[in-house]
């Protein structure tokens, strides 16, 4: 072999296997969700290490004009009434007694109406939902930060995923950072209007960084947990910043 | 150096090679079930079924469903942005076809950055794919493409490669295969907010997607062309070169 060559394959291997190994590092005093063994949920946590570790910091999503706002199609449960009695009372009182209820690790658990929501300073943003089945959609979200809710809850040091129970039966969870990001936000209007029934009435979550189906619908509970809450491997990645 | 003691393919090309070929086939295959799901292409930032498409596939029971209910206008005017319910049980393997793509990307991502470091060091790229002045012409390119289709078995001893095999080479390395991972990675939404000209050098989301489409299209072709010509100039003899080496 050639002795001038500034880099040896050697030096090069090693260098390289050095970087992937500062790249998985971090993910030892990272909380990561469990694998259940199955390759694929290992591929997930990988993605979800390396761009917690590799993306800089609370970068903003990229937000539109008022005139890109664009069609957007309602899917998944686009109605919880056809299966859930309570739900469909609610949506016949105009979401009047609807309460949301935030439990867990907060120092101050407790209920908010709908009109108690709308007394927090509000955000309004114009973003592009990214659907996992290959769609896009520019639609314009009006809610609450999900950060001040969590702080007038009082959350606790403790704390490192949020929860969301929602009226369809679903169960989903973001990490605190997700959860603290500027554009997460607990919607209640959609395009200048009341957030419509197909679209998560009478809140929905908006996770501006992953894929659209995190930004579940129809929430009525938050929980607060320091460990993942754990419910079974639904098939689907837990992290989907991809 | 003399070319006859040498290893046709050297150590680390042929397990890279092996490698990149599992996930490549494995990243094809999800793609087109991950396509099926919503096969329809755009361009700009934005589509979905109730914008327009610019090619429609006919690859699943999702192709033109019209299962829509529910229209809603977002707007009081007639060119309003609409919404609508779907009351269509559409096709979607998305859960495993999505990580699965993505588990074997990492592995194609990881391994092309070794072969790159490694084929840039060990001077791979310049000493066997770089053409060499003396005989890059246009004319011996297209002497080189008649020969491959009238006489195939005849224009490689697979110990040097020819023209057209350096330039097709050189174009899947460090065109077709970069123009897949950037536009891939154009889609993620968390590497869009963190890299936004990722996005808009490909012109939007849906750009970037409908440019995936064709860079694997391209890729696949390759493969293709690769598979007949690897049958017809030895299959046997090259099968054990990029196998053992010898």
């Amino acid at each position: 072999m050639n002795k001038s060559t500034l880099i040896s394959r050697r030096q090069a291997l090693v260098t390289g296997l050095a970087g992937i190994g500062g790249l998985l590092l971090p993910g030892c005093s990272r909380p990561t969700p469990p694998n259940y063994g199955n390759l694929l949920r290992m591929g997930d946590n990988l993605t979800y290490i390396a761009q917690r570790t590799l993306l800089p910091g609370q970068s903003m999503a990229k937000e539109y004009r008022f005139a890109e706002i664009s069609s957007m199609p309602a899917t998944g449960t686009t109605n919880p009434s056809r299966s859930n009695e309570n739900y469909d009372k609610l949506l016949r009182a105009g979401f009047a007694d609807w309460q949301l209820t935030i439990e867990g690790s907060v120092s101050q658990a407790g209920t908010l109406t709908l009109s108690d929501l709308k007394k927090f300073p509000a955000r309004t943003q114009i973003t592009k939902h990214h659907c996992e089945e290959g769609w896009t959609a520019i639609a314009q979200w009006t809610g609450v930060p999900l950060s001040s809710l969590l702080q007038h809850a009082g959350i606790k040091s403790s704390a490192r995923f949020v929860n969301f129970h929602t009226y369809d039966g679903w169960i989903d969870s973001i990490d605190l950072y997700d959860a603290f990001h500027p554009q997460t936000i607990l919607a209640y209007g959609m395009n200048g209007k009341d957030l419509p029934v197909p679209h998560g009435a009478p809140i929905r979550l908006r996770v501006e960084k992953q894929i659209g189906y995190k930004s579940v619908k129809y929430i009525h509970k938050i929980e607060v947990t320091d460990a993942f809450m754990d419910q079974g491997d639904s098939g689907w990645a837990w992290y989907n910043g991809i | 150096m003399s070319l006859k003691n040498e290893s046709r393919h050297s150590a680390w090309v042929r397990v890279s090679h092996g490698l990149i070929t599992m996930s490549f086939l494995t990243l094809a295959l999800t793609g087109i079930y991950i396509l099926m799901v919503h096969p329809r292409l755009y361009w700009g930032e934005v589509g979905n079924d109730l914008t327009p498409a610019f090619i429609e596939l006919p690859i699943s029971r999702n192709y033109q469903h019209n299962g829509w209910d529910n229209k809603i206008a977002f707007f009081n005017r007639s060119d309003s942005p609409i919404s609508a319910s779907r009351t269509f049980d559409i096709f979607n393997e998305n859960g495993w076809g999505r990580s699965l793509h993505f588990l074997s990307a990492w592995v194609l991502v990881i391994t092309g950055l070794i072969y790159l470091v490694l084929g840039l060091a060990t001077r791979h790229f310049r000493r066997r794919m770089l053409p060499e002045k003396r005989s890059a012409s246009f004319r011996q390119l297209w002497s080189e493409l008649v020969d491959h289709i009238r006489v195939p078995w005849s224009v490689s001893d697979g110990r040097q490669y020819n023209l057209l095999q350096r330039i097709s080479y050189l174009a899947i390395i460090f065109v077709a295969m970069p123009l897949a991972i950037m536009t891939g990675f154009a889609m993620s939404p968390a590497i869009g907010a963190a890299f936004p000209w990722i996005v808009s050098m490909w012109g939007g989301t849906q750009s970037a997607r409908t440019i995936h489409f064709f860079a694997s299209i391209a890729l696949e072709l390759f493969l293709i062309v690769h598979l007949i010509m690897i049958i017809l100039t030895g299959f046997k003899q090259n099968i054990k070169a990029i196998i053992v080496g010898k």
